[in-house]
């Protein structure tokens, strides 16, 4: 058994029964993040930041939500938007949240692809990250059911059916997914729990566990140099602070992230109060109506872009190229085959490469809210989505290729 | 700096993201093409109206004998409109419209005739003249009445076909009955008849009464029922609750489509209800009121917490700065 | 050198540690305003009862905010208590009918002409006053009224029942 002394302050007794000051040197003051970084380096705590503020507007929405296809539309737009004080602020915060934290995501991972992060011993980080990405789409297509407008209802009725499997014609699967034929009372309810309890528990976990995958190959850098961390901070704590190529999380590294956040908060908060149509579809204040499709129905933005791989195939290819398309990016460090960590731009063909899926995501994202009807639309996406499912291979081949970068940048 | 390149590289590929699945989709979604795939513009005439659109609607048909009908219909209303009417004699031929404009709630033909008391308030003063010559044509609804059905204000072609008449009676309405009006009044007087709002407890018998028994509640319930009934016989389908229309649909889509609904929806049985500027202001206070009542509070907040995370990002970056002031 | 260098980066961080503190007591705020009653159960919180027809000792319970209202018309046999609404010749004992030891509800004994609570023996008389030597600390609470003919509004304050208050007969 462990020696306990008296202790002398809540510090001393918090320390000698959890290891306050380790847990703090571990975890903060001698936490080492390189120096050599930008603003994209933030963004995992900008991301935290908005779970947050999904979590706290999410708990008061509760309070007054009723899961019931009776209810349920009228709770959320007559009792929380005019009866709660302040339940418009919340939802629009939950709203607004939802949406921004997918382009929050989706630079987070573009940042990961262009420096490299996702190799060389941070290959889990990347995989814990692309698990959280499916959690958070999950959870923001279980969330979309709930306020159950029209969107709600038919985004509900075409997902769900993409489980039929094509010519397998499972439909017997669909109505267990649904618990009824159509989307109904049970489907509300259960996409209710999973997104206030089971989804939300599983992000939570994929959290603790990301920021685990982190802490042994430590952060990337801008320039993918091999850092020693060790001699780095023992230069740092020598006071050689411009010569260490690190620097503590705390205070110093937090410091430049709350102030990415700061302005972060100015973007997102002008969003809540000014401009939420984006992510509040105006056709979901529609209620729900089963015998009446909308005109257009689409996903949410986050979505179109694989949405849009589905689109142009016949029913069975366009759900194999789907299906392609949700596993494809976990591959990424198994596919990239040059042993470089390195910026894009100093990959060679790798940059174009980069560049290439960016544009193209951009613009399956346009072709999948844009009307298939247009001919040219039409052609257009197709194209776009033959040329994402082409970037794997072409990965492979570009990066078997790649030169090696000598060490020592 | 590289920092502000990076930045300008991510703010532009977001704002060009944005673009493309917000004001650039939503634009082709809802553009309307003509027969020739020329876009037709939408555009609000501030409320008056003298037929425009429902010439160029004719036109783009390619209905010729149509399009003499609007033209000819639309000519004699500025006709009408050029004559001084007399607001003292035209009261006699108000009183002919007051026989179904009771205000009482009985459904006469399919639906219950709205209140008078602001018309000369809330409508246009063309609107009137067009109605009185010919209701189906004024609404731009001819479309629905070419068998045998009857607008039920149909009646008053023969009531009233002398132009100098209807001069008066439209004089007599811009003046008499032209008081201040509620946007609640506005809205019952130009929309009630076909649409509920049920979160103003509002149904087509107007607002709905606290009743103390059950039974009383249920009662005027099925009266509701069969009142909803008569105007799904008459419009075809029961048209929409618009509680929250007003976050539904945006500004543009309700102004062009309460000017003249068929240019939205063509075929649509809602007809234009000629409402004037300040009534289309009034309806428009009441559907926010009931659809979007935090808009104030929300446009109060929003420069209070937008000046907060200034302030905030201001401390944070000289904070930054100065822990960072040693490391370079 | 150094010292007066931490004092600087204390007084920034505190700054902002402040600033941040500000923000969290504007949202606490936001967030107390949700746990408000809604408008609407405010606004049912009014309720009228009618007077005219209740008969003497036979006890009426009406419901008020959720809560059981006892309404007993008093006989002229029964003691005369400023606590009594008094309409007309009429006088009844209007109370909040929650026993005021723990709420329970109290049973009315029509024969020996007291309100019985049966969670721990409490006793009431007619005119609401607790038995001294029981658990019930005090006389049942009489609601916020306000006469309106043979009416009584329960959850307005009328001047009857202001000088109730006054004259700290219910609280």
């Amino acid at each position: 058994m462990a020696h306990f002394e008296k202790a002398n302050s809540l510090n001393e007794w918090l320390d000698q029964r959890i290891g306050l000051n380790t847990l703090k040197r571990v975890l903060n003051t001698e936490y080492w993040i390189p120096k050599d970084i930008n603003f994209l380096w933030a963004m995992g705590m900008v991301l935290a930041a908005t779970f947050g503020l999904l979590v706290i507007s999410g708990i008061f929405l509760l309070m007054y939500y009723k899961p019931d296809t009776n209810l349920a539309f009228d709770s959320v737009n007559y009792t929380i938007m005019s009866e709660v004080g302040y339940g418009w602020l919340w939802r629009h915060i939950h709203g607004v949240g939802a949406s921004i934290v997918f382009l929050i995501i989706y630079i987070h991972m573009f940042t990961g692809i262009y420096y490299g992060s996702y190799k060389r011993g941070r290959e889990l980080i990347w995989l814990s990250g692309m698990a959280l990405f499916v959690a958070f789409s999950a959870e923001a297509f279980s969330g979309y059911m709930l306020p159950w407008g029209q969107m709600s209802y038919w985004a509900g009725m075409v997902i769900t059916n993409l489980f039929s499997g094509g010519s397998l014609e499972a439909y017997g699967l669909v109505e267990w997914i649904r618990g009824d034929y159509v989307p109904g009372d049970a489907f509300l309810t259960r996409f209710f729990m999973l997104h206030v309890l089971l989804i939300p528990l599983v992000i939570i976990g994929l959290i603790v566990l990301h920021f685990g995958t982190l802490r042994l190959p430590h952060v990337n850098n801008q320039e993918g140099a091999d850092i020693d961390f060790e001699e780095a901070a023992a230069l740092y704590k020598a006071g050689k602070k411009k010569e260490s190529k690190v620097i503590p999380f705390s205070p110093v590294f937090l410091s430049k992230d709350v102030f990415v956040m700061g302005v972060y908060f100015i973007l997102f908060f002008y969003l809540v109060f000014y401009n939420f149509d984006f992510a509040m579809d105006p056709v979901n204040f529609d209620p729900a109506d089963g015998l009446k499709t909308p005109a257009h129905i689409y996903p949410e933005w986050y979505f179109l872009w694989s949405y849009e791989i589905l689109r142009p195939f016949g029913k069975d290819a366009g759900l194999i190229a789907f299906g392609i398309a949700q596993i494809a990016l976990f591959f990424l460090p198994f596919i990239d085959r040059s042993p470089n960590v390195a910026p894009a731009h100093k990959r060679g063909l790798f940059v174009v490469w980069f560049w290439v899926l960016v544009i193209d995501m951009i613009v399956l994202t346009a072709m999948g809210k844009l009307p298939p009807t247009d001919p040219t639309f039409a052609l257009i996406g197709q194209i776009a989505a033959w040329t994402f499912l082409a970037l794997g291979p072409v990965l492979v081949l570009i990066t078997m290729f790649e030169k090696k970068i000598g060490k020592g940048v | 700096m590289r920092e502000l390149k990076i930045a300008a590289v991510v703010v532009a590929f977001s704002l060009l993201t944005y673009y493309l699945v917000e004001p650039y989709a939503h634009h082709e979604m809802h553009k309307k093409v003509d027969a020739h795939g020329v876009e037709i513009k939408l555009e609000s005439h501030g409320f008056t109206y003298d037929g425009t659109d429902d010439i160029a609607e004719a036109e783009r048909k390619g209905d010729s004998a149509l399009v003499d009908k609007k033209k000819a219909f639309w000519a004699e209303v500025s006709e009408v409109a050029k004559l001084k009417g007399d607001a003292v004699a035209g009261e006699a031929g108000f009183a002919m419209c007051m026989g179904c404009h009771t205000g009482a709630n009985v459904n006469m033909g399919g639906v219950i005739p709205p209140s008078l008391d602001h018309a000369g308030r809330i409508y246009d003063k063309n609107y009137l003249i067009a109605l009185i010559k010919d209701p189906a044509m004024a609404s731009n609804v001819d479309h629905k009445y070419v068998d045998t059905m009857m607008h039920p204000m149909g009646s008053i072609k023969s009531m009233m076909s002398d132009n100098q008449q209807i001069a008066d009676v439209v004089a007599y309405m811009l003046e008499k009955k032209a008081a201040e009006v509620t946007p609640k009044e506005a809205f019952a007087e130009a929309c009630v008849r076909c649409h509920a709002v049920r979160y103003t407890k509002t149904t087509q018998l107007g607002e709905t009464p606290v009743f103390k028994q059950e039974k009383e509640a249920l009662a005027y319930q099925i009266k509701v029922l069969d009142e909803q009934d008569a105007v799904k016989g008459y419009m075809g389908t029961l048209p929409p609750d618009l509680s929250m229309i007003i976050r539904a649909r945006g500004e543009h889509f309700m102004e062009t489509f309460i000017e003249n609904p068929q240019g939205q929806l063509a075929g649509t049985s809602m007809p234009r209800v000629g409402l004037n500027h300040e009534g289309y202001e009034k309806v428009k206070e009441y559907l926010t009121e009931a659809g979007d009542p935090s808009k104030k509070a929300r446009e109060a907040l929003g420069p209070w917490v937008l000046g907060f995370f200034v302030i905030f990002a201001l401390l944070a970056f000289l904070w930054k700065k100065y822990q960072w002031r040693e490391l370079h | 050198m150094e010292e007066e260098k931490k004092g600087r980066r204390d007084f920034l961080g505190m700054a902002l540690g402040a600033c941040a503190a500000v923000g969290g007591v504007g949202a606490l705020y936001a967030a107390k305003r949700t746990w408000d009653p809604l408008p609407s159960v405010k606004a049912a919180g009014f309720t009228t009862i009618d007077l005219s027809a209740a008969k003497p000792n036979e006890l009426v319970v009406e419901k008020w905010r959720g809560k059981p209202i006892f309404v007993l018309k008093k006989t002229p046999e029964m003691k005369e208590n400023p606590r009594d609404i008094v309409i007309g010749s009429d006088r009844f004992l209007v109370t909040i009918g929650l026993c005021t030891h723990l709420g329970c509800i109290p049973a009315y004994q029509k024969d020996n002409l007291l309100f019985f609570c049966a969670c721990h023996g409490g006793k009431f008389d007619t005119s609401g006053i607790n038995e001294p030597g029981l658990p019930p600390p005090s006389p049942l609470e009489i609601p916020p009224f306000k006469i309106d003919g043979t009416k009584l509004v329960l959850g307005e304050e009328g001047p009857e029942y202001k000088a109730m208050l006054a004259a700290g007969i219910t609280v």
